[in-house]
């Protein structure tokens, strides 16, 4: 058993992911619509000043990807903590850590990557230039996999719980500061400034591969004491 | 004849014995002080009321709540400890509604490892030949209990843990059940099982449980 490719059964659990995730109820393409709905209403609320929605544009396209990952990563572990799934995950052979990442990285191409295709054409309507959409689209590009890997720490603690979303999102939000300040300062480096590009970009990256190398263990840590 | 049954077959040796084991939830011992030897072809079946923590036991075992005390080991079959080498079907079904009962299966087949059955042969076996390609959650609650039983027969896993794996089982499944059952152990699997309606195993040890403790002579 234990001599089993470990490929197999991780490759079978991104597309089981995936399709929950397209089904009806799944959930799958929440995520962007709420993006969507949350760019959209915020000119409402500033008023139709261009130069202001262009500057601060790169910032509110931020916070709404913030909140549109958070949305759904909820239910990430909750739902096979509901029926039972995650019992029996917990007795293969395949180490948790790795179903905790394959789950993270089904959900982020689900709703991480439709919000980075999705932000050059809402930044469109906030009135970004052009090198400021393609630096926003780097940037969550960059990104988007810290807070869905954050978010994921925070899903397996609360797994147990009713009602544990909120739980979730109060407990990981504060945590997403620094994702939250070098995504912004990389989409303002794009479209000019004193500071190079390349800069906040590196930093956001590192942030991303940091959250990957360690969160999956910290997700593991805390499904398995979810009983104890 | 199926090349993981014969597997099965050929290491006859499996032993399981669980000395004083002790389990705690929030702080207050559930289980306390039980002890019992298993071996190959052999059923334990966990007897007692509400509470009496057959439930605890059965997750303990399986490797799902951490011991606070006692010893449990598992010999024969490969080096992979117990939790790897053992099914648990307890009271959720562990399936996905919004999937068929062949891609549950399928999906469990390649997680849970060493394949035996194909999922469709499975779903025959528990009498669901033709809903194969429904979604699950179309199906009654007696249905999903026999697709999560159908996951006992894709992978090769030497011991059964069955948390009352007959509820909502009409006569005829609960039958079929029970012949499954049988076949396992002729294997040389063994099954434990905790439950308030009879399961038609034959000759197993029975192990009392009140309130955490097993009652004096119950399995020597």
């Amino acid at each position: 058993m234990s001599l089993q490719p470990i490929s197999r059964p991780l490759l079978s659990l991104f597309l089981r992911e995936t399709r929950i995730a397209r089904s009806v109820g799944g959930g799958g393409a929440i995520g962007v619509v709420f993006f969507l709905i949350l760019v959209s209403l915020t000119p409402f609320a500033i008023g139709p000043d261009l130069n202001l929605l262009s500057r601060i544009g790169p910032a509110i396209l931020w916070i709404a990807a913030l909140l549109a990952t958070l949305l759904g990563l909820d239910r990430l572990f909750q739902a096979d903590a509901d029926d039972g799934s995650l019992d029996l995950f917990m007795m293969s052979s395949t180490p948790l850590e790795l179903v905790v990442l394959v789950k993270c990285a089904a959900h982020w191409v689900l709703t991480g990557l439709p919000l980075v295709a999705a932000a050059p054409l809402l930044g469109l309507m906030l009135g970004l230039e052009p090198e400021a959409q393609a630096g926003v689209a780097a940037s969550l590009l960059a990104g988007t996999p810290a807070l869905t890997l954050l978010g994921a720490i925070g899903a397996a603690l609360t797994a147990g719980l009713r009602r544990g979303g909120l739980l979730m999102a109060v407990l990981i939000l504060p945590l997403t500061t620094p994702v939250l300040i070098f995504g912004v300062s990389t989409a303002a480096a794009a479209s000019g400034g004193t500071v190079p590009f390349h800069t906040p970009l590196l930093i956001l990256c590192a942030l991303s591969l940091a959250t990957i190398a360690g969160a999956p263990f910290a997700a593991a840590a805390a499904l398995r004491a979810r009983e104890a | 004849m199926k090349k993981q049954d014969f597997v099965l077959r050929q290491q006859p040796g499996f032993r399981l014995s669980a000395r004083s084991l002790r389990v705690e939830r929030g702080g207050r011992a559930i289980i306390n002080d039980v002890s019992f030897e298993l071996g190959s072809g052999e059923a334990l079946l966990a007897l007692g009321r509400n509470g009496a923590g057959k439930s605890t036991l059965l997750r303990a075992l399986a490797g799902l709540l951490p011991l606070a005390g006692g010893e449990l080991t598992f010999t024969g079959g490969n080096a992979a400890p117990l939790c790897e080498q053992a099914h648990y079907v307890g009271h959720a079904d562990g399936l996905k509604t919004a999937l068929t009962a062949l891609e549950n299966l399928e999906f469990w087949a390649s997680m849970l490892g060493a394949r035996k059955l194909a999922p469709q042969q499975a779903l025959e076996k528990v009498g669901l030949a033709r809903i194969g390609d429904f979604p699950v959650g179309y199906l009654s609650a007696g249905q999903k209990r026999r697709v999560a039983l159908a996951r006992l027969f894709v992978a090769a896993r030497p011991v059964w843990i069955l948390d009352e794996p007959a509820t909502a089982l009409d006569v005829g499944s609960q039958e079929r059940f029970a012949q499954a059952m049988a076949e396992h152990r002729a294997e040389g699997g063994m099954i434990l099982a905790a439950t308030h309606a009879p399961l038609g195993l034959v000759d197993a040890r029975e192990l009392r449980l009140d309130r955490g403790f097993a009652l004096a002579g119950a399995a020597a």
